[in-house]
Formats: structure tokens, sequence, C-alpha cells
């Protein structure tokens, strides 16, 4: 599996779409990344892997601007995608976020219903022109998500009412309906069973085809499964960045073998 | 090993202990409710025995001819003419119906003529005249008309007045007591649903009987409505502003500490200042419900902004986050994902604020609005302009009644106050059923 994995990697690591440089996180006076630079490919999944606090959900939400809710933050250096800085004063980060996807840790479905749920995001930017369009956004989000055959009878129920991994397939579903180009995880998988998570991990590697995965995962063994490249954080700084196959097998780093082979952490 | 101090069959003085602690702290309970549920109930029945009385009310029934040398001695039926002839002109025309009404049932009294027409209430010849002036055919025809019976008559019926009490009051006697008795015992004097004690104005202190509630409900929903206009919008605008758009930063702290502050003025101090602001520098009209409800609207707002701070609050974060990702704006995130889950809130603490303005008295005292109000306010017309005249309001008017010497006004002021409790009620039924309405479950 492995080598397919490699094969893979190599064959779709022509083009770049995230390119990050000296990026730099401050929250008020905590120093929180440190000097990151990383380059992240299309239709691949990287995965952010390191110990609790190192900072690598920080840098993902600096992918897509969320950060820019927190009052004390403040992101300095370079983020392009597709060679555009979105960190520019021309950017909306409205704009920016339909393009770059989140799914967030916790399932947060909207307290109504599963259409409803999917249909959000398309209908604030306009994506259809009436019903039957919207009802094909909707179908088309959810098949993606692999959740179509579970709720096509029950999309106007309300979507709190699903399990948590089907919770958490909405949440990608809707993530997915707005066409972005960059999937942003973060952690998904954490709040859920075994069962559900081999799910979502089937779902990611099928979602590589059209979009540029980038997962958060605490698990190491996630990391190895799903992904073509990992990035090790530690302490706020980008430790370690390669093949994903690279870093578990012959880690360049004493601090990531520590790390993957369970001494720290 | 039967060690028998460690069996699980007999209980430790630690664990007998801590059960004991339990049990008292139950007991506590139990009695705080009790002594709650006691004043509740001694709260009511003593507001409902007093007041129930004033939603009742003694009419005698008289066929009163009309003569037209009386009343309108001109014959044109000229209403500025008829209207110089008062409430004096038309009085003994009540007393002789009285009297010729007891002559046609054969019933004699050793009570003067003067003593009889005590048994009508002093407000029949106003009602009378109105009536008159308002239908001038009537002149010359034999009108029946129920008039009200005066106080201490109404009293009686009521239990509130008795022979003994007759006796040494200077009011009205035994003799005026057996006669309207047998006057009701042949149907001329009736106690009924009493609907102008919800319609009618205040009356002068002589005349209980004849005392409503219409001025005060009137003044009381006209404030209402201004204040919920008002204090709703800049409530839930401020709220919102604060808790979802502002930075936090010294000046918002600042805000939110006088905020909270300022729900704990006292009214009265609210009172003062509409009188500073509104009447004596904007220049209002005293005793206007709009300066009412202005000066409750801002005694209403830190109620509304608190409570929705606390309704905005407790959304959670992550639905504010799942909104933002995919790309809403901030005003999007809060209008289509925050605000909906947060309307319960929002209006339960709104209508709580309704509620407390609605039985707010002291700011009212200050701007005037505790003026006897002898006429419905002629509000919209041209020379009382938009917002017109004086109104009271329905705590107001319990106050005011409460301090009139006449027993009659007593039951008048505990049946303001079970109006008062039934508009209270209607309120909070209202919050509540809009909580089910529109409560959603994550």
């Amino acid at each position: 599996m492995k080598d397919t994995n490699l094969a893979e990697s190599v064959d779709t690591m022509v083009r770049q779409k995230i390119l990050a440089r000296n990026v730099s996180v401050h929250y008020g006076e905590t120093y929180a990344i440190k000097d990151v630079s990383v380059d992240i490919v299309a239709n691949a999944v990287t995965a952010f892997i390191g110990p609790s606090g190192c900072g690598k959900s920080t840098f993902l939400r600096c992918l897509n601007r969320m950060n820019d809710t927190i009052d004390t933050c403040r992101v300095t250096g370079d983020i392009r995608i597709d060679g555009e800085d979105i960190y520019d004063r021309k950017v909306d980060p409205v704009q920016l976020r339909a393009k770059v996807g989140m799914v967030f840790q916790k399932p947060n479905p909207f307290p109504k219903s599963i259409f409803d749920n999917v249909a959000y995001g398309p209908k604030i930017h306009g994506l259809a022109r009436n019903k039957a369009e919207m009802d094909n956004i909707v179908e088309d989000a959810l098949k993606k998500a692999a959740l179509w055959n579970e709720v096509k009878d029950r999309l106007h129920t309300p979507g709190t009412g699903l399990s948590g991994g089907q919770q958490q397939r909405l949440c990608i579903a809707r993530a997915i309906a707005t066409a972005p180009e960059v999937l942003l995880m973060d952690e998904p998988c954490s709040a859920l069973d075994p069962i559900a998570t081999a799910q979502i991990e089937e779902l990611i590697q099928e979602l590589r085809q059209s979009y540029c995965v980038v997962i958060v995962t605490h698990s190491m063994q996630q990391a190895a499964r799903i992904s073509q490249k990992t990035a090790f954080f530690h302490m706020g700084s980008l430790v370690e960045f390669g093949e994903t196959d690279r870093i578990f097998t012959t880690p360049a780093d004493p601090r990531t073998e520590s790390y993957i082979t369970g001494r720290i952490g | 090993m039967t060690d028998v101090l460690n069996s699980l069959l007999v209980q430790d003085d630690r664990t007998r202990r801590r059960n004991a602690a339990e049990v008292r702290f139950h007991a506590y309970g139990l009695g705080a409710i009790g002594v709650a549920v006691l004043a509740l109930v001694l709260l009511l029945t003593s507001v409902v025995s007093s007041g129930i009385g004033a939603f009742r009310q003694t009419y005698i029934t008289l066929e009163i001819p009309l003569p037209e040398e009386k009343l309108d001695k001109s014959g044109r039926r000229d209403s500025a003419v008829m209207a110089r002839v008062t409430t004096f002109g038309y009085a003994p025309l009540l007393r002789d119906a009285l009297l010729a009404t007891m002559a046609q049932k054969g019933l004699t009294t050793t009570l003067s003529d003067t003593d009889i027409a005590g048994i009508i209430s002093k407000e029949a010849a106003a009602t009378m005249r109105d009536h008159v002036l308002a239908n001038p055919d009537l002149i010359g025809s034999t009108v029946t008309l129920d008039v009200l019976a005066e106080g201490r008559i109404d009293g009686y019926f009521k239990g509130r007045v008795t022979m003994e009490s007759a006796e040494l009051d200077g009011r009205t006697s035994p003799e005026a007591l057996r006669i309207v008795q047998l006057l009701a015992d042949v149907g001329v004097i009736e106690t009924r649903f009493n609907w102008r004690f919800l319609t009618a104005p205040d009356a002068s202190d002589q005349r209980p009987e004849a005392a409503g509630l219409g001025v005060a409900i009137f003044g009381s929903l006209y404030m209402m409505l201004v204040v919920l206009v008002l204090a709703l919008p800049i409530g839930v605008a401020t709220s919102i502003y604060l808790e979802e758009f502002a930075p936090r930063n010294r000046l918002s702290d600042l805000i939110e500490v006088n905020i909270s502050n300022l729900a704990a003025v006292p009214s009265i101090v609210f009172g003062i200042l509409g009188l500073a602001i509104f009447i004596n520098f904007a220049g209002l009209r005293q005793s206007s419900p709009l300066v009412g409800g202005l000066v409750l609207t801002l005694m209403t707002l830190p109620t509304i902004i608190i409570s929705t701070r606390a309704a905005l609050k407790s959304v959670p974060p992550s639905i504010r986050d799942a909104a933002l990702a995919v790309g809403a704006s901030k005003m999007q995130s809060v209008f289509h994902h925050v605000l909906p889950p947060a309307a319960p809130g929002i209006l339960t603490g709104t209508i709580i604020g309704l509620a407390q303005a609605l039985g707010e008295t002291a700011p009212l005292l200050l701007i005037g609005m505790v003026a006897f109000v002898r006429d419905y306010p002629a509000a919209f017309t041209a020379e009382a302009g938009l917002f017109g005249e004086a109104a009271t309001a329905l705590p107001v008017q319990v106050f005011n009644w409460t301090q009139r010497a006449d027993p009659g006004f007593a039951e008048r002021a505990s049946g303001a106050i079970i109006m008062l409790l039934v508009f209270l009620l209607a309120m909070n039924t209202v919050a509540i059923l809009l909580r089910r309405r529109f409560e959603r479950r994550w």
C-alpha cells in the first residue's frame, strides 16, 4: 500500500497548490507558529502531525483565514494559493473560504434540515439559479460525501438528528457543496468511533481525486494510511516535511523519530 | 475474611452523616418551596377576595320621563342650548323616577326624599345627561335606564356594608338598606357583571361606583407598544453589536459594565431622567403616555440587552465557525445561524422586560402620570398632537385608588391589581408559547 501511495504522490506532484513561506502567527504575546514554509500539492492528501499545542491547527486555520475571527491573532509571512497572496488587502476572506472549504474537529451541522445544511453555501454564493439546480448540487455533494444513500429519504429532517459519523460526512458535504478547490480538515475523526473513522478515511481517499486535501490529525496511523505528504510540527515549528512514506520510515530529524516511535508527544 | 467493620451491609459513620446531610438539604428545599407557595396563595386569596367585587356592580332600573319643559325649554333640540341644563337639572328627574317606582311597588319609607335620592349614584345624572344630549329625540318620551346605585348601596349587595355599619355611617342608613333590599326583591335593583370597570375612566373620590380602569388600561397598553417598538430593536441591535462585532477592549468593557449597572439603577431615577430630558428639555407633555413609554423604554433596555446577550452567547461558537467556513460573511453568519436559535431567549427576555415595565409605578409618578384623568386621551387630534394628552397606567391607578378614603376604592384597587396580574399572566403565557414555538435542539 505504501508503494502505491508513493507512486501516486510522485505522479501528482506536478502542481503546487499552496505555497507558504516564512509564516509566523502570534496570539497576543504568544508566538504560536514560527517561520513555517511548506508546499502543498494539488490532488493529494497532506497530513499535519505533531503533539497537542504544536500549532498544526493554527497553521491550518491560516490557510482559509479563519484566524481572522480571533482579535489578537496576527499572521505574518506569505501564503499563496494558485500564486495569489491570500493575505493581500484586496482579498475578501468570504471569497477565499468559498474556495478553501473546512471541516472541523467536532461535527457542527447547522440546526436545520440536511438539505438546508448542504444548500446553505451554494445559496449564499449564488451557485444555483433555480430549485432543480440546487437539488442537483445537494445530491451531488451528498453523494461525494458518501452520505446520499443514507439520507436521501429524509433530506428535510434535522441534520443534528444524524449519528456522529453521519454528521461529520454531512459537514464534508456542506464544505464541498460550494465547489472548493482545497479542503481543510481539522482532526475530522477525533470525535468518531473506528467504523465512522474508516468511512471518513475512505471518503478522503476519494476526495483526493478532485480536491487538494489538508488534514490535521493526532493519529500517526491515520496520517500513514491516508496521506501522501506529511508535515511534522513541534513547538510551533515545522520540523520535517516530506513524503509520508519517507517520514515514517527514515525520518531525518531526531525529534520526528522520537515522536513517531512514541517517545515524545 | 469476615471483617465486620468493612461490611457493606452496615453504614459507616461518615456515610450516615453524609446521608443525614442530604436528607436535611432535601427538607430545606421543600420548606423553601412551601413558604413560597404559601406566600403566593395568601397573596392571591387576599387580592382576589377583596378585588373580585369590583367586577360586579349594582344597577337600578328606572323608567324616567324626560319632560321637554325641563330639559329643552326652547323646544328646538339645539344641543348648545340643551347643554345649559346641568346635572342639577337631571338629578331631580332621577329622584322622582325612583320615588314613582317605589310608589308603584307599594313601598313606604320614613326616609326623606333627599335620602332616597342618595340611593342613586351622583354619577347617574351625568350618565343620563350624556345619553339625552347624544339622543335629543328622546326628550318628551319616557326612557328605561339602568343607573348606578350609590357606593354604599353597592357595598351592601357585595357584603361590604351591613346594617350594623350603616348605623354608624353618615352616607347611608339601615332604613335605606331595607328599602334597597325590598327593591332588589322586586327586581328593580340588580347586581351584575361590571363592564364599566374595564372601560370607564376614573371618577372623583366621592363616586367609587363609577370609577373604571379604561384610561389606565389604554395608557398601559400604549406605553407597552412604545416600549416594544423602541426597546426591542434598539436592545437587540445593541446586543448583536456588542456580542458579535465589537472589538474586545477597554471601551467595550466599560460599556458592558455600565449596561449591567443600568439594570440595577432604581426605577425612580429613570423617572427623574425622563422628567429632565423628555419634559423639561424636549418639551413633551406631562402625563402623556408617550413620555411614560420613553421612560420605560430606558428602563427596559438593559433587561433586554442582558438577556439577548445571554441568548446569543448560548449559541455554540462552532455554529459561527461553520457558517464562516462555508464563506458566509459575518453578518450572514449572525442573521442566518446565530439569531434564529437565540430568538426564544430574546423574546423571553423582551417579554419579561415588558412585564416589568407594565408593573412599574415610581418613574411614572415623576412624569405626572399620577394625575387624575377623567377622560380618555384625545390622541391623534390636531390640538393634542400625535401623542396627545394625559393618561394613567394600571399600577399608578392602583396607587391612586389606595390613597382615597372611600372603602369602595379599596375594592377597586384590588380589582385593578387583579387586572394587572391578568395582564402579566397573559404576557408570560405568550413568552412560554413563543419559547416552545421557536425552540430548537442541537
